[in-house]
């Protein structure tokens, strides 16, 4: 529930004492007119509580119903109705109380006009006050809202796109492990433990978590060595980091889809024997890694080769950055190279 | 019986191989890592049987069966489940899906046994059927004295009715495929190739000029000046997709 205005100490103070002042400067008004000073205390006492409770009417009312079309017409229409209501009732009391002054009561009669023009701007003032504020507080509480909500879809987006496993690429692991433990039952265990390390990797990580290169680069490590005992000698791999490239900062599996798409058009792609390398640097600030492989220009078309998995990187770069320039790939003559450029916090 | 494996995975064929050692009636003639291998192999053997991956480098299983003329029973031994499953499982001997299990082979196998006449008529009518290379690759693959060639679908310019074959025309020649022209009327892509003519598809980019010819009938003109005749209700598709 939206907090009112007067749900803060200072504000109730200011609140009464606004009453306080208006109270005071009625007794004297009416003081000067001559009348008594019961009369005027017991006028001003009675116009001012009244007048309060119906401001306070007011701004508890706007609390639970905020209008939100013709809002102006609303708080004029409420003004007006609640001026004159507080108009009647405390002509009534103050008549009832002191009916047998004629003095008093036809100051109390003529007076009607002025006390109700000054009800209703008072009135008016507190709505137009509370409407403003409420309105605010509800501007407030759906951005919030709305925030909370844009963080969601790009949890879910990240996470979305870090899952995006091969399922092809286990069960042709899997069938190769079926074909080692017939001949080779040790190098199938071997392989078991090399690809439950690599899925409790890709499971375990946390949504927001940096890894350093290092563990990144050992990571994908057990991938490529999956590969390399599906595919034999063909496939041939060089991992490069600089000593001060591995303490440097990434986030978790960035650099998975782009190794998959290397071995992608690398490995699925060619008849050769591959090589695909890795080659970390850092330089002022910024971790540089650049991953290329072998491809066929001819059979895998340019606009394959931008295909889903570097746009997720992409796109993945762009949420954590804010900047659309962090991959780079350069097709050249059938070597792709794909640089990626990681901001390192100093 | 003579069998091939096909698959680039050597520990893929590995588990075939070692599967089919009861067996003694089917000896493996050769085993190949890609399709171009296989193409040769097929050709040189004529065996009864394949066990045919699907994906491989350069062309595809499909596409490496689309190049035989009369081609052997197939066992498909694939990861990859979305594609055969549904629409070929009736057509081909059997579709295991890897990792599979000895049972699970020797009931490929049994199949193989039940009806070998059935099975090559099979593997011609699923790929009769078969709309998956075109529709997932933008090529199509051919032969031309005994070498593959993969053509990308943006440089076919139009394709030719010629018997039971179709003719397939492009900057470098034209090249002669076994399906027809229903088959590629309907595996193309209708913004881009359009059939025209009872024996003409083109490929839409490439028409200049319209014009009259004979009473409703029209002549497409070609960018490279090559001129083909448009039917009556070739007219009526080519206004759809030009807006005209």
């Amino acid at each position: 529930m939206a907090k009112s205005p007067l749900s803060f100490g200072i504000s109730r103070i200011v609140f009464a004492a606004w009453w306080l002042v208006w109270f005071c400067i009625q007794w004297s008004v009416l003081s000067e007119m001559g009348i008594s000073t019961e009369e005027a205390i017991t006028d001003s006492a009675v116009s001012n509580i009244l007048l309060g409770g119906c401001c306070l009417v007011i701004i508890n009312n706007m609390r639970y119903y905020l209008p939100r079309q013709e809002k102006y017409w609303y708080v004029f229409t409420v003004s007006l109705i609640l001026s004159f209501l507080w108009l009647i009732i405390m002509r009534s009391l103050l008549y009832f109380i002191f009916k047998s002054d004629s003095h008093y009561t036809l100051l109390l009669k003529q007076s009607s006009t002025i006390r109700f023009g000054f009800a209703f701007l008072m009135i008016g003032c507190v709505s137009a006050i509370s409407l403003l504020w409420f309105t605010q507080l509800d501007k407030i509480l759906s951005e919030n809202r709305q925030k909370e909500i844009e963080q969601l879809a790009k949890d879910a987006e990240l996470f979305k796109l870090r899952q995006q496993l091969q399922p092809h690429f286990l069960f042709n692991s899997l069938n190769s492990v079926s074909a080692l433990i017939g001949s080779q039952p040790e190098k199938a265990r071997h392989m078991i433990q090399q690809l439950s390390d690599f899925l409790r990797g890709t499971i375990k990580k946390e949504e927001h978590q940096w890894n350093t290169l290092q563990e990144e680069i050992q990571y994908l490590q057990l991938y490529l060595d999956i590969e390399k005992v599906r595919f034999g000698h063909r496939l041939q791999t060089t991992v490069q980091v600089e000593e001060t490239a591995a303490e440097c900062l990434l986030p978790a599996l960035l650099l998975q889809p782009v190794v998959e798409n290397a071995i992608k058009f690398g490995l699925y792609d060619t008849m050769e024997e591959v090589n695909i390398t890795i080659h970390a640097t850092q330089q002022t600030n910024m971790l540089h890694i650049i991953i290329t492989n072998p491809y066929d220009a001819s059979t895998a078309t340019p606009s394959k080769g931008t295909g889903f998995g570097l746009a997720s990187v992409k796109r993945r770069l762009f949420l954590l950055f804010g900047r659309a320039d962090l991959l780079i790939i350069q097709p050249e003559h059938n070597i792709f190279i794909t640089t990626i450029l990681i901001p390192q916090k100093i | 019986m003579n069998a091939i494996i096909i698959d680039d995975e050597p520990l893929a064929r590995l588990v075939i191989r070692e599967y089919l050692t009861p067996y003694s009636n089917i000896t493996v003639v050769q085993e190949c890592a890609d399709g171009f291998e296989a193409v040769k192999a097929i050709m040189q053997h004529q065996p009864d049987l394949i066990f045919l991956d699907i994906q491989m480098p350069k062309i595809n299983g499909f596409e490496m069966l689309e190049l035989i003329d009369t081609p052997p029973a197939v066992i498909f031994t694939t990861a990859f489940e979305e594609y055969a499953i549904k629409a070929f499982e009736a057509h081909a001997v059997d579709y295991l899906l890897k990792p599979f299990s000895k049972e699970r082979f020797a009931k490929a196998i049994e199949k193989l046994a039940d009806g070998k006449e059935k099975n090559t008529a099979g593997t011609k009518q699923l790929l009769e059927n078969d709309t998956y290379s075109t529709t997932h690759y933008n090529r199509v693959v051919v032969k031309e004295n005994g070498k593959i060639k993969i053509i990308p679908l943006a440089q076919v310019q139009f394709i030719e009715a010629a018997d039971d074959y179709v003719k397939l025309h492009t900057a470098d020649g034209s090249f002669l495929k076994n399906k027809t022209m229903s088959y590629f009327e309907s595996a193309l892509d209708i913004n881009s190739f359009i059939r025209i003519h009872r024996s003409y598809i083109v490929n839409v980019q490439l028409i200049t000029r319209l014009d009259p010819y004979e009473k409703e009938t029209y002549q497409a003109v070609l960018s490279n000046g090559k001129k083909l005749p448009v039917s009556k209700t070739g007219y009526t598709k080519l206004k759809d997709v030009l807006g005209i």
